[in-house]
């Protein structure tokens, strides 16, 4: 080949690139760090099975998939657990949004110490986020920790530094067990801390938890698992301390009353052997996404991920989703077509 | 013989525009009868009928030769140098105009405000503006001695080679980016620093009673990102100083060795008190390249919005929380005051490059060396 | 008087040591940065890291073949728009624009240096981004293209400046266009020092995140689409490095290194392009 034409074909390379990626569907979306590990493996193992339909999915936080998807309208899906409330819904620049629940999980508080086994009620944490307690060695700890021998070093406290559902879960469930926090701290995606660190994702607070001693901070539970931290159980309703597991979370689901557009709160949800930071994550999707094709994609990624997906839910340590609600969420999906 | 020398010679030769014409008058008053032999017949009027003759040479082709390839030339050129223009415009008027609603909502006075909390429409600014300028500090305070005595050593003390060797691993260190530093920073530097502050924490002399080292060994914090800072000031702080010590006149060194000075008393005080105006051009010149220093400091400063004195302390900076809360500011209000941080980042770049520019500007000058005249 | 001496002399020595070892610790942070980088990345330089996409966290395996391949793509938007512009501007300067013209030009370029790069993200966000309705490698592009510019102006024209005008007036008395005078005169005497700076200008941007964070998005498959995000070295070496994955820990080192080398690499090739030719000048 003269160089000539190997200019000639290097062009007419460049020129058909864009063509030739033209015939994969493309969709971006931006959510919640809480999915990341599950909704990863699905994109993944979706892709092996079309290998047409890539589904880009960045976790920048609940709160910027909410941003993203409704106000600016940089991705063709979202990603929440901490739901949209009604005045961020009639803000919205596409209408309608739809919540579709992916999957259940729970939150747990995790810690850096040498001592393990430790277990935290929902006041002992609540106070420990507002800096009342700020020693290790505080007597609100060792009331929910009998005979434990506590170091008497200070607590440094992490939270996230972005807009996240699952500070939304987490506040939210301190909120309903402590008066003081719901009014100092409040609930939302992106709240005022009086005390600690920003990490950014689940995986900045589980990493600066991994490398702080005498640290706590809170993660959807996989984080806790697949990084090897230590994790507590949490004091419930019914007074029992319970580690977040596939059934204590989804016992958690069980008794909650789903309305119609799926947004609601279960965290210290009522019942035995109930998981009290649980929650669900919501995907956010519109009929009124604009092209077609992304439609069809998304609805069908979306009926196989609340059906075949569910089988994945478990090894990554969120809870499938109640079949009874997959029923109804499958009328639902197609809406979305 | 009134051959008019002054005005054929005084005014310099048209080519030879690059000396600034401040100093155009170097040539000497030629005597009248070398011009009459010289020149011979005065020229019957000047060679080319232009205005002031300071102008560099080429525009006059322009205009004279008028070819249409040199025309398209300087028009495209021309565009590309407009286009340098328009960015900084863009780049000003966009940050502006996008900071509007959130001075218009709160007044210019509330980002003064020591309260960010975006959902409750709150967006003070302080803890930030103390966070980029405490983090600075602490950089330059490790930076700025630090490259002095560098530079001293390696101009003054140093033999060449080694010299050169060492002033090329420094400047290597400019090239390495941020982020890559901010990742060694959380594996290495943030453990180091938590080390030494366990250290002060436990230490039996009550260390942890003075405000600079109050509050709990995090290894996060002021300190790790101020010595990142500090890493990244360095090659400049240190490529600057070098230039002006080497700058100082040997006269000044001859002087000091004549008067018995030891080296270091030469250097003490013969050459650095001839320095320290670009001394501190090159502190301005770093300062300017850390305050809006992203990446590292984000790794390592713990992210929290708040206001302390303490080394040990986790903090916050404009860029940081730029970088953060951006992509899911919970309103259009909340972006604005985002946009009103990057404002303020750009106007104190410029206010500080502008002022070290005209530092060490002066300072040439001042030496009499003859800059050209930007 | 010999007492004083000495006590000037122990001084001097003493503050001398001083200096002697603030230049030791200056030259500390590069080393240790170094053998830190070589020491966690060399075991993930394989063909592997090259080769294969990114598994989901918590999987062991997998490379960073969308980063690299996305660096490149956003890079290379970025120097052909950059690059170009640049030169473009400082030619100008240089050979055609008044002094007042040229100084005020030259300041907004040094202003423009000045501005943290985070800044240039905002501007590359509202202006590509939010108009497109889609995060995009040539929305990055951008970014960097704004980063690069004045860089490679102002070295392009300090460059230029060196040139002795004594040339120029040659290719003038010659009869030579203006145009000609300054590509095949100006621009060709300083063509090292030019492709200095513009090599430097790339391996400076190549390594930039902060403008990529909400342009270029990430993208975990492999795209090469300027219309679509994309994923760069610099950003997915950052979220690898904050997140808890020791395997991710492990694609970050081996990102760094490659990175590291690639931009030191360059420095250093530039000034070896310099070091040549002033030696063959001086022949």
């Amino acid at each position: 080949m003269t160089p000539r034409s190997l200019i000639r074909a290097g062009f007419a390379a460049l020129l058909l690139a864009p063509v030739a990626f033209a015939q994969t569907t493309s969709l971006s979306g931006a959510g919640g760090t809480f999915i990341y590990p599950l909704a990863s493996k699905w994109f993944h193992e979706y892709n092996l099975l079309h290998p047409n339909i890539q589904i880009n999915y960045q976790s920048i936080g609940s709160g910027g998939g909410i941003r993203q998807f409704s106000q600016e309208r940089t991705v063709d899906f979202g990603e929440t657990d901490g739901p949209m409330n009604d005045q961020q819904l009639n803000d919205s620049k596409i209408k309608p949004i739809h919540h579709l629940p992916l999957a259940l999980g729970g939150v747990v508080p995790i810690y850096n110490l040498p001592v393990n086994g430790l277990k935290f009620s929902g006041e002992t944490l609540a106070n420990i986020y507002l800096g009342k307690v700020a020693m290790w060695d505080d007597p609100a700890i060792a009331k929910d920790n009998p005979g434990v021998k506590l170091p008497g070093d200070p607590i440094t406290v992490v939270h996230r530094a972005d807009g996240s559902g699952t500070t939304y879960t987490w506040v939210d469930y301190l909120s309903k067990v402590d008066g003081e926090f719901k009014t100092k701290v409040g609930v939302g995606t992106s709240v005022t801390w009086p005390v600690g660190l920003g990490g950014k994702g689940n995986e900045g607070v589980a990493g600066m938890v991994r490398q702080t001693p005498g640290s706590i901070g809170y993660v959807e539970l996989i984080y806790a698992l697949q990084n090897k931290i230590a994790y507590a159980p949490v004091k419930n309703a019914a007074g029992e301390y319970v580690n977040a597991s596939l059934d204590s979370v989804s016992k958690a689901a069980a008794t909650a009353s789903i309305p119609a557009d799926y947004r609601v709160s279960i965290t210290n949800a009522p019942g035995k052997g109930v998981y009290p930071v649980s929650t669900f994550t919501w995907i956010l999707v519109s009929p009124a996404l604009p092209d077609e094709s992304k439609r069809k994609a998304l609805h069908d990624f979306l009926v196989w991920a609340v059906t075949r997906g569910q089988d994945y839910s478990k090894d990554l340590g969120y809870a499938p989703l109640p079949k009874s609600l997959v029923k109804l969420e499958l009328k639902d999906i197609e809406k979305v077509r | 013989m009134d051959v008019p020398t002054s005005t054929t010679l005084e005014s310099p030769a048209p080519g030879l525009g690059s000396r600034p014409p401040s100093t155009g008058a170097a040539l000497p008053p030629a005597q009248p009868g070398a011009v009459q032999v010289d020149s011979g017949p005065p020229p019957a009027e000047p060679p080319l009928a232009e205005p002031p003759p300071a102008e560099p040479l080429v525009d006059r082709y322009h205009r004279s030769t008028g070819r249409t390839a040199d025309r398209i030339f300087r028009l495209a050129t021309g565009a590309c140098a407009l286009s340098v223009a328009a960015l900084i415009l863009v780049a000003v008027l966009y940050l502006v105009h996008g900071s509007v609603p959130a001075f218009r909502a709160n007044g210019l006075g509330a980002i003064l405000s020591p309260v960010w909390d975006p959902t409750n429409q709150k967006y003070g600014a302080l803890s930030f503006l103390f966070g980029t300028a405490y983090t600075s500090l602490i950089g330059m305070a490790i930076a700025l001695p630090l490259g002095v005595l560098t530079a001293v050593a390696l101009v003054e003390i140093l033999p060449k080679a080694l010299s050169q060797a060492i002033s090329l691993a420094v400047e290597l260190l400019a090239a390495i980016p941020s982020v890559l530093l901010g990742l060694w920073g959380i594996f290495v530097l943030v453990p180091l620093v938590r080390t030494v502050e366990i250290a002060i924490y436990k230490s039996p002399l009550g260390l942890k009673k003075l405000p600079i080292f109050a509050g709990p060994p995090l290894g996060v914090g002021y300190l790790s990102a101020g010595v990142l800072l500090a890493i990244m000031a360095l090659p400049f702080i240190l490529s600057v100083t070098r230039e002006v010590i080497l700058q100082v006149p040997s006269a000044q060194r001859e002087a000091a060795y004549a008067l018995g000075a030891t080296r270091w008393q030469a250097i003490r005080r013969f050459i650095l008190p001839y320095s320290w105006k670009g001394i501190f051009g090159a502190g301005l010149l770093g300062l300017a390249r850390v305050l809006g220093e992203t990446m590292a400091v984000t790794m390592v400063i713990g992210n929290t919005p708040q206001i302390k004195a303490s080394l040990f302390a986790s903090g916050y900076t404009l860029a940081s929380v730029i970088a953060n809360e951006f992509t899911e500011a919970p309103s259009d209000l909340a972006i604005s005051a985002l946009i009103s941080l990057g404002l303020i980042l750009l106007l104190v770049s410029i206010l500080l490059n502008g002022a070290a520019r005209i530092m060490l500007l002066r300072l040439s000058r001042s030496h009499g060396t003859p800059q050209e005249v930007k | 008087m010999s007492g004083s001496h000495r006590l000037r002399k122990i001084q001097g020595r003493l503050m001398e040591g001083v200096c002697l070892l603030a230049a030791l610790l200056a030259v500390i942070p590069l080393f240790a940065f170094m053998w830190h980088l070589a020491a966690k990345g060399a075991s993930s330089l394989t063909l592997n890291l090259f080769t294969q996409l990114p598994l989901p966290p918590g999987e062991v395996g997998g490379g960073l073949k969308n980063a690299i391949v996305g660096s490149l793509v956003v890079v290379g938007l970025a120097t052909v728009a950059g690059i170009p512009l640049g030169v473009g501007a400082a030619v100008y300067m240089s050979e055609f624009a008044r002094p007042k013209v040229a100084s005020s030009l030259r300041f907004a370029c040094d202003v423009l240096s000045g501005i943290p790069s985070i800044v240039m993200g905002l501007l590359a966000y509202q202006v590509v981004v939010v108009r497109m309705h889609h995060f995009s490698a040539l929305s990055g592009s951008v970014a960097l293209a704004f980063i690069m510019l004045p860089v490679v102006v102002i070295t392009t024209q300090e460059m230029l400046r060196l040139v002795p005008h004594s040339l120029r007036e040659a290719g003038h008395a010659l009869g030579i266009p203006a145009w000609r005078i300054a590509s095949s005169i100006s621009l060709r005497a300083a063509a090292p020092g030019v492709l200095t700076g513009m090599i430097l200008a790339v391996s400076r941007v190549a390594g930039e995140t902060a403008p990529l964070l909400f342009t270029s998005f990430g993208n975990p498959y492999l795209s090469a689409d300027p219309r679509q995000p994309i994923a760069t070295l610099p950003h997915t070496i950052f979220t690898y490095a904050i997140s808890p994955y020791d395997d991710w820990h492990r694609l970050a080192y081996g990102g760094a290194l490659v990175l590291v080398l690639g931009i030191l690499g360059s420095t250093l090739l530039s000034r070896f392009i310099l070091w040549w030719h002033r030696r063959s000048l001086n022949v």
